[in-house]
């Protein structure tokens, strides 16, 4: 059975359409490996090999990794999401009741995404302490972190911004109060929070900028930053795996 | 060199120092003491990206997925009723990696808790890898251990009556849980024959600060969500 499912694998991957798509072709050998990481624009952004004690559980609790995870079931989940969503006043509401009562799986769609956007925060604080613990700021790796807390940032942001778009008690009022603690912002307090909600409450124009930020920007900035934060880690010389005790 | 015998001994130990780089190309690599981890470990095992650490990542998404289908699931995600700016909730309550923060606002002035705290915090997150102190990490005992045990110890006695002050018990409590132990730490030798002695003794200021923030985040994150209530005044979770 596995043999079989190994070649018929092997032979897909040998046919003229997989390797127009697929530029490095068929093959096992360590250059074929190195040729498929290369030669895809997603996977150069790693490097061809990674040193054997940075996969193991240790170092990193591959924290950044389910931290990647969650980003992914978002993204996913989220795209899904948006075809039921109105960014309007009382729309968003009543699409919620839709997810919950009309749509199929719209509960579960929710469900996810929700508990997702939990986990992802949860992460990424655990991922930046793990971080720490290990020294893997450390040169050359300052930027690295820099770019991390920025992602940190962000993370937060999505989350918050999201929190608004069921349009429910609990979003209003969680908004509510974090959107005051803008005004206490010196001198320009009450112009960044006009800014940021777009009128002096919490209303239809303030959902219309959170949903534009939560979809858009935010989720760009995201994926960029993911994708230099990578490719950080590959110049920086691999992950930091801590030296093996002298003997 | 058919007149090598010949050559001037000055001459010959001449150093190639050219400052042309086109003409003459060299690597020069400064490795620092701690700072240069990875030169040391170039010589460990390697494994293909594809398809071994690929597989790995694979793994661990299956994983996270697999855990949050699972909560999905069992939990349904709140909905309240629609959005009534005419009736505020009691408590009203921020999202809860907010709770910290909204905790440190009962006690401080929106412009300390809601902006300066938030402000210093990012600050000291991104300046972290850009000071030497953090990159060596010595222990924090390692020298001048008399004049650091009482700077350490006065800074703390001062910020412990700053806490009392504005009355915030909460965040009194891990700094002592926190602080007691640093001074404590100064009592072992790195080469104490215990473990957790030297493993206390070998700890840099930087561990100490940045343990001292987990702690404080964690402990203020768990009371805003879960201790409480209307009013923010405590409550106890399972009595709401
Ligand atoms: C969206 C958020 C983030 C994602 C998806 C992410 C992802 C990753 C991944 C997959 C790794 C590989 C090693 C590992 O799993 O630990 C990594 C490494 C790293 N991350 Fe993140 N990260 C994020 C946020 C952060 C934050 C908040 C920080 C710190 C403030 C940070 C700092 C670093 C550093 C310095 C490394 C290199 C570690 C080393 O060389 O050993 N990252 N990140």
């Amino acid at each position: 059975m596995a043999t079989t499912i190994k070649s018929e694998f092997e032979r897909i991957r040998n046919t003229e359409v997989w390797r127009t798509i697929f530029r490095s072709g068929s093959g096992s050998s360590n250059l074929h490996r190195s040729q498929a990481v290369q030669q895809n624009i997603f996977l150069h952004l790693f490097s061809v090999k990674v040193r054997s004690r940075a996969l193991e559980f240790s170092p990193t609790w591959y924290l950044g990794a389910l931290t990647l995870s969650t980003f992914f079931i978002l993204i996913a989940t989220g795209i899904l999401l948006m075809f039921y969503y109105h960014p309007s006043v009382p729309q968003a509401y009543a699409d919620m009741k839709d997810l919950q009562f009309v749509v199929a799986s719209g509960v579960f769609l929710r469900n996810l995404h929700r508990w997702s956007a939990h986990a992802m925060v949860f992460l990424v604080f655990a991922h930046m302490f793990k971080v720490f613990y290990r020294g893997a700021y450390r040169p050359p790796r300052q930027f690295n972190w820099v770019i991390g807390v920025f992602l940190l940032l962000i993370t937060l942001l999505l989350s918050y911004t999201g929190y608004l778009l069921p349009w429910d008690q609990l979003a209003f009022w969680a908004v509510t109060v974090g959107s005051n603690i803008a005004k206490a912002v010196p001198l320009m307090g009450k112009q960044i929070r006009f800014l940021m909600l777009g009128g002096n409450e919490v209303n239809a124009n303030a959902l219309l900028r959170f949903y534009v930020l939560h979809c858009v920007i935010l989720p760009l900035a995201a994926i960029l930053l993911v994708g230099v934060h990578f490719w950080r880690i590959r110049k920086d010389g691999g992950l930091y795996v801590p030296e093996k005790k002298q003997l | 060199m058919t007149d090598g015998p010949k050559m001037k001994p000055e001459l010959k130990m001449q150093a190639e120092v050219q400052s042309d780089v086109r003409k003459n190309p060299r690597r020069i690599a400064f490795i620092l003491r701690r700072s240069s981890p990875y030169v040391k470990a170039q010589d460990d095992g390697r494994v293909m990206t594809y398809p071994t650490a690929l597989a790995r990542f694979i793994i661990a998404l299956e994983v996270a997925f697999v855990l949050l289908v699972w909560i999905s699931l069992l939990a349904n995600a709140p909905l309240e009723g629609i959005a009534d700016p005419m009736h505020t909730p009691n408590p009203a309550k921020a999202p809860w990696y907010f709770l910290g923060l909204q905790e440190l606002l009962h006690y401080f002035p929106p412009m300390v808790a809601g902006v300066l705290v938030p402000g210093l915090v990012v600050g000291a997150l991104i300046v972290i890898p850009y000071f030497n102190i953090n990159i060596e990490g010595e222990s924090l005992w390692a020298r001048d251990r008399k004049r650091r045990l009482m700077i350490v110890g006065v800074a703390l006695v001062l910020f412990c009556i700053f806490l009392l002050v504005f009355d915030v018990i909460v965040a009194l409590v891990p700094t002592i849980l926190i602080g007691g132990l640093m001074l404590w730490s100064a009592r072992f030798s790195p080469e104490s024959p215990k473990l957790f002695h030297r493993w206390l003794a070998s700890k840099p200021l930087s561990f100490w600060i940045m343990s001292w923030f987990l702690v404080e985040l964690t402990i203020l994150t768990v009371v805003g969500t879960f201790f409480r209530g209307p009013g923010w005044s405590w409550v106890l979770p399972w009595q709401s």
